[in-house]
């Protein structure tokens, strides 16, 4: 209880980082949407037995999180709770792909180790990335860029409604759930019975809420839209950010660098 | 059931983007339709309540374990298709931004999964039929437990479809979906009884709640067809196009590139698909072997068509390999050092 409690108040923190002030956090926010899902789109692009390639495209959350002074370590937990999925679908692969496909003087590698060390780097990368838009970015700006880009309104109300709302009925299940775990012994009263009318409570106490929460907003002149603060134009700087990334993305995909980066410092060596 | 970005393929995801939008885009159109202003602020409180509801636990009799509500089936219930597929279309977005469960590229296939398949295809199927007009009890909690059952077990389909699709697990198709399908019947069930029993208590005082939402899906519930075969051949030509691209142009690219570097590419693997068909059409093909002649020399063939698939991964020679990896790591120290650098100027700035 007390964990996923703190995970709550865990977003929050994530949305905190964005009212930072840094050369990333100025960056256009539909400019750093569309920079974020060129990356992952690059990143899955990649072949399953290539993880080496990946290695350079680092550079992107990596640069996001210095530059924006994001803390690597709570993104790094971040990532490491939500893999559970990942390793279970991951882990059949090197049991399932046997074949040989590069030696290491004695160690074999097989293939679905490759490409299980990739699904783990095009996972680490992807989720970092999208941690790293929303921790620079803000919640707030996104909305408002997808409502920019043309997404429909009544989607992104939504999302800046739900996101709202998460905080206060988290708090009120919260008690909800402290309420009854001290009222009951061990297993007794922890059932679905109980737990039906509970959330049933919950449920309508929330639409109580909504109704309140209607006729405040129609008190304030609502008609169905969100007002937001019109977005700065996308300045040069802006277009610097996305050519330069896109770019480096497309260089890194159509290049082997790290081959090539092997290659000359054996030739060194 | 949340898909990840790393386990799906481009071409996939963006053909499962493209249905997921439109689908997007019809339902908030139709909700404009509707016209009624008092839904928007409940979508967004009753969408933040089943990420609340999740704080909230039961313990499943005789196991240890605990369940939770999952949502998409007790939102259409109360809202409708439309608005329901729309608020759980944000709960996974905002999902997939603050708790990494889902990616970004993958968004699409978890709003079909977890948001097509209960809204538009087990509520107004399964839900609709079984639970019928009245307010009889009985027949709404058996309904949204076979609905909430459906619409999970599509669900996983959806997902095992896709990831076959993408070619990155190396599971079977069959494998996987035996894998699947047992887990998410039984979170199937869990998920019924919770709703079944939070509809059960609304039902019991305040049944004009599920009227309204009943009435307000009442009128349009019949123009689904059309949009989905829309839908349908709009992703199939996507998915066509974007694969099409996916497997001619950046291994293309590939090719020249290992052409001009004389460096010993890995060739590209036929895709699943591909190899699944080859696999029917070898069977289909060995069958009348085996009935004419009838033990020996399968053997040997089929020893050779083994050595057949290795061929394609020849033992790549040890020195290119190490090179590459060497590079791969290499790279990863050069990041590192960039940061580094960036981080120390920085400090140097600030002080």
């Amino acid at each position: 209880m007390g964990s996923i409690g703190s995970s709550f108040f865990d977003i929050g923190h994530l949305d905190a980082l964005s009212s930072k002030q840094t050369p990333v956090h100025r960056v256009d926010s539909r400019v750093k949407v569309l920079t974020t899902l060129c990356f992952i789109v690059v990143v899955v692009s990649f072949h399953k037995y290539d993880p080496a390639r990946l290695a350079p495209l680092v550079i992107y959350p990596m640069a996001i999180m210095v530059i924006g002074r994001i803390p690597f370590s709570y993104i790094l937990k971040k990532v490491l709770i939500a893999s559970p999925f990942v390793l279970f679908v991951a882990l059949f692969n090197p049991i399932l792909d046997r074949n040989p496909v590069m030696e290491l003087g004695s160690f074999v590698i097989s293939g679905g180790f490759l490409s299980f060390t990739s699904i783990l780097v095009k996972y680490v990368l992807t989720v970092s990335a999208g941690l790293a838009l929303i921790a620079c970015t803000g919640f707030d700006a996104i909305c408002s860029a997808l409502s920019g880009m043309g997404v429909p309104t009544a989607f992104t109300i939504q999302l800046l409604f739900v996101y709202r709302y998460i905080f206060v009925l988290g708090e009120e299940a919260a008690r909800m759930a402290r309420a009854r775990a001290l009222r009951s012994f061990g297993d007794r009263g922890m059932g679905i019975g109980v737990y039906g009318s509970m959330l049933g409570q919950l449920l309508f106490r929330t639409m109580d809420r909504a109704q309140r929460i209607h006729l405040a907003m129609m008190c304030r002149g609502f008609d169905g839209k969100i007002r937001y603060n019109s977005p700065k134009g996308i300045c040069w700087s802006d277009w610097i950010f996305l050519g330069g990334w896109c770019g480096l993305f497309v260089l890194l995909r159509s290049y082997d660098f790290p081959a090539w980066l092997g290659r000359e410092l054996g030739r060194l060596i | 059931m949340h898909m990840a970005d790393a386990l799906i393929s481009p071409a996939v995801g963006g053909t499962m983007w493209v249905a997921a939008a439109g689908l997007t885009v019809y339902s908030a159109r139709k909700l404009k339709e509707e016209m009624d202003d008092r839904k928007t602020p409940l979508m967004g409180v009753l969408g933040a309540l089943v990420f609340a509801a999740q704080m909230i636990n039961f313990t499943i009799p005789g196991t240890g374990s605990s369940g939770h509500l999952g949502g998409a089936m007790l939102l259409a219930v109360l809202l409708g298709p439309y608005a329901a597929f729309i608020t759980m279309a944000s709960i996974l977005t905002i999902q997939s931004l603050f708790f990494a469960d889902g990616g970004l590229l993958a968004l699409g296939c978890n709003m079909i999964n977890m948001g097509f398949f209960p809204c538009f295809i087990a509520f107004p199927l399964i839900y609709k039929r079984v639970a019928g007009r009245g307010p009889d009890r009985k027949r709404i909690l058996a309904a949204s437990m076979a609905a909430s059952v459906m619409g999970l077990l599509l669900g996983a389909v959806g997902v095992v479809t896709e990831t076959f699709f993408s070619g990155i697990s190396e599971l079977s198709f069959k494998t996987f979906i035996l894998l699947m399908l047992p887990i998410h019947l039984v979170i199937g069930v869990v998920e019924g009884f919770v709703t079944a029993s939070v509809v059960g208590f609304v039902c019991r005082s305040h049944p004009e709640v599920l009227q309204m939402a009943d009435e307000s899906s009442k009128g349009n519930s019949i123009s689904l067809k059309p949009v989905i075969i829309t839908l349908a051949v709009i992703a199939a030509l996507t998915g066509g196009f974007l694969s099409w691209f996916a497997s001619t142009s950046p291994d293309g690219l590939e090719w020249s590139v290992a052409r001009s570097s004389g460096n010993k590419e890995l060739p590209a693997p036929a895709g699943k698909l591909h190899a699944f068909f080859s696999g029917l059409q070898e069977k289909t093909a060995f069958l009348p072997d085996y009935s004419f002649r009838k033990e020996k020399p399968e053997a040997p063939a089929a020893n050779e068509a083994k050595k057949g698939n290795d061929e394609p991964w020849p033992g790549v020679s040890a020195g290119t390999s190490v090179s590459g990896l060497l590079g791969g790591v290499m790279s990863l120290v050069l990041v590192g050092l960039i940061g580094i650098g960036i981080r120390t100027f920085q400090k140097r700035k600030s002080k």
